[in-house]
């Protein structure tokens, strides 16, 4: 150990890692994320195994869930209320909404409490911190492909039972990139939130409420074509309509979607993503210093 | 040798008002406060207002720059508060610096983060896989050493269950054990903050000295400074922020007790919170060596001398005066008394000012904090009391030179000094 001179060091070059004050807006340090694939995979298997230990029926409770949602929904809202469902069965119409639904909202629930619930691990031990919603999105992606594949099952039944369905084979073949919308704009929405609850845990709060009202502000106990035309685009401006629309038309061949409402969606979803990276990346240099 | 660590200017600032208060709300009451020119509204009578003025600025590190080579074992050290936990947090990057920089060659791992991120409802074996990846290994990494931690965590029975069910002992040692197989280039062990399970430290310690003689690079903050002056060649004193001295580690703790000592030299006439009749009033009281330096750390086995001032607003001679001393430790408990009462010392006849001097042949006490409680009667009546008067530190030393120390939450904190013998029964029976 010796003073610091101002003579260059000659071997100044070879340095792994330089801590500084602030790096620039836009290094994600993507790079980094990818050394630590390993964590992301564990995070992911660490949050399927560790739910339902203990539980007596347990990873049923996978399908209990949208289940009882499917239920609840046909009876309120398609009998007692009767809302119209595009012309479809009114079990299937509620089942995709719900199955696709509480994908983008888990994915915004849990990625939003990235920084309040890690507060720990993060203050004692550096990883990417981008590893913990990454994960939390791989982890509910493999609960919603369990959910849709009861789904799909229950298509299956309707169609066996006489239920004239006509597929999309069109929309179909896009719906991995309908999934990855959802992923990006649950994500994207969860950093932010996530980024400003280590100043305001009030938002907490109202990410629990907010997701609740921003459902029924998505077709999912109703169809788009069941609003007044001039009234549409209302709905039409929230960027989860078009992908669960799409999902309708892709699987029960009915639903208000076109190419311009999924590419509105998708550049959306490029803002909320791009603008959440760069305020996640703000926050978790100095985060620690205000839990 | 070359440079592995080479921290440039390095600052970091803390804001205090910067924190907010927590919810959005109450933000919004104090704003609104402020913009009327009003003071802040949920500021507690007689606190100071700190509300979110950019003026109040905590530097917990300033413009601290230093090097450090390959191999070297280094001793940080300093008191509370001093900037160690801040600069050792950056180091890992816990958090970013306000300024300056660090440059690194290698990897850091830290002794402080044994269990993070470890599941109670995960099995052993998951957890191993979970943790190592938390602390930066690979999958490939982890592998290859999977039965090497298995055997230095001795868990091999209970590999495949939850370690919700383990002991605590289990659970540490198995934290433990990935921790210390990560083979860092650069070990960084922060024993303040370290858990205060004494098995755990020492072998959090004992890890630290085969790194060292690996040839590896280890930075090491402690108020243990026996262990620092056994550890470590060289040394740096932070006080407040700012390096006071850097060099061999004699040099920098030395100069680390000096400080100590004078800024723990009050004057007792401060003190309002003491009880009594007032006729005699301490004044100062301060602990010699043998030399007859003042100091705030003495060895255990050193001899020691209590130096009482007083001071009375009589005139004539005060009477039948008794003195003691209780030193308590850390927490308040009673250790021993010192009393003129207990010696037959108690004093017919004191001037109304002066100096008592109670002298111990050694203190005994294994190393820690202790505090000195000191209380005056004159003809029976309480006349003067005072708690927490000073305090002392009593440092680690070899009274047996059997290199073994007594620890207090193990042995007590008493250190006798003894002799064993084996004895042949049949003298025994005669």
């Amino acid at each position: 150990m010796t003073e610091i001179d101002n003579i260059p060091d000659p071997e100044d070059t070879d340095w792994s890692l330089i801590i500084e004050a602030q790096r620039s807006l836009l290094d994600l340090r993507l790079g980094e994320l990818w050394r630590y694939r390993d964590l992301v995979l564990l995070f992911v298997r660490r949050d399927f195994v560790a739910v339902y230990k203990q539980t007596i029926l347990g990873p049923l409770w996978y399908l209990i869930q949208p289940l009882l949602t499917t239920v609840t929904f046909t009876v309120i809202f398609g009998n007692i209320a009767s809302l119209p469902t595009d012309g479809l069965p009114q079990f299937l119409f509620y089942m995709s909404g719900t199955v696709v639904w509480s994908y983008f909202a888990s994915c915004l629930t849990k990625t939003s409490e990235t920084f309040v619930q890690n507060a720990n691990l993060f203050g004692k031990v550096y990883f990417p911190r981008l590893a913990v919603p990454v994960s939390i999105l791989f982890s509910n992606l493999i609960t919603f492909l369990i959910q849709f594949a009861m789904f799909l099952l229950f298509l299956l039944y309707f169609v066996l039972r006489g239920t004239s369905i006509q597929p999309n084979w069109l929309w179909i073949a896009l719906s991995p990139i309908l999934i990855l919308i959802m992923a990006g704009l649950g994500l994207g929405f969860g950093i932010i939130i996530s980024s400003l609850t280590t100043k305001y845990r009030d938002l907490r709060f109202l990410v629990t409420f907010g997701v609740q009202l921003l459902m029924y502000a998505t077709p999912v106990i109703y169809p788009v074509s069941s609003i007044p035309l001039r009234f549409q685009w209302i709905v039409l401006a929230n960027p989860m309509t078009p992908i669960i629309e799409a999902f309708r038309i892709a699987f029960l061949g009915a639903g208000t979607v076109n190419g311009t409402h999924l590419l509105y969606s998708f550049g959306f979803m490029l803002v909320v993503v791009v603008a959440g990276s760069i305020i996640f990346n703000r926050v978790e240099q100095t985060f620690m210093d205000t839990v | 040798m070359s440079t592995v660590i080479s921290v440039e200017n390095l600052s970091k600032n803390y804001r205090l008002g910067q924190i907010g208060t927590g919810t959005f709300s109450r933000d919004l009451e104090v704003w609104w406060a402020k913009m009327r020119g009003k003071p802040n509204p949920l500021l507690r009578i007689g606190d100071k207002d700190h509300g979110n003025r950019d003026d109040e600025e905590l530097w917990a590190l300033k413009d601290v720059s230093f090097r450090v080579q390959q191999g070297e074992v280094l001793g940080i050290i300093g008191r509370n508060g001093a900037g160690k936990s801040t600069l050792l947090k950056i180091l890992s990057r816990v958090t970013a610096p306000t300024s300056g920089r660090v440059k690194v060659k290698g990897r850091i791992a830290s002794l402080l983060e044994v269990g993070t991120g470890f599941h109670p409802e995960l099995t052993g074996r998951e957890n191993i896989y979970l943790n190592g990846a938390i602390l930066g290994m690979s999958r490939k990494e982890i592998e290859r050493k999977f039965d090497e931690i298995v055997d230095f965590a001795e868990v091999e029975k209970f590999i495949d269950t939850p370690v919700k069910r383990y002991s605590s002992g289990m659970y540490v040692r198995l934290a433990f054990a990935v921790a210390a197989h990560l083979d860092p280039e650069i070990l960084v062990v922060d024993e303040v903050l370290a858990v205060g399970d004494a098995e755990f430290q020492k072998k959090c310690l004992g890890k630290m000295g085969e790194v060292a003689k690996e040839g590896r690079t280890v930075l090491f903050v402690s108020h243990n400074m026996a262990a620092v002056k056994q550890l470590c060649s060289q040394g740096i004193l932070l006080n407040f922020g700012v390096i006071r001295e850097m060099g061999p580690v004699d040099e920098v703790i030395n100069q680390y007790l000096d400080i100590f000592n004078r800024t723990n030299n009050v004057n007792l006439l401060e003190r309002a919170d003491r009880f009594g009749s007032s006729i005699f009033r301490f004044t100062k009281i301060q602990l010699k060596n043998s030399t007859g330096k003042v100091v705030n750390h003495i060895a255990s086995d050193e001899p020691v001398e209590f130096s009482i001032q007083y001071t009375s607003p009589e005139t004539k001679p005060l009477r039948n005066v008794s003195i003691s001393i209780r030193i308590e430790d850390e927490l308040g408990q009673y250790v021993f008394t010192l009393a003129t009462e207990f010696t037959g010392n108690d004093f017919p006849e004191l001037p109304s000012s002066g100096v008592i001097v109670c002298r111990v042949p050694a203190i005994q006490l294994v190393a820690g904090e202790y505090m000195v409680f000191l209380w005056c009667a004159i003809n029976g009546e309480t006349s003067d009391m005072i708690e927490n008067a000073t305090r002392f530190y009593v440092d680690q030393s070899d009274v047996y030179n059997s290199g073994k120390y007594p620890v207090k939450h193990k042995h007590g904190i008493f250190i006798v000094p003894h002799s064993w013998q084996q004895i042949n029964p049949f003298t025994l029976d005669q």
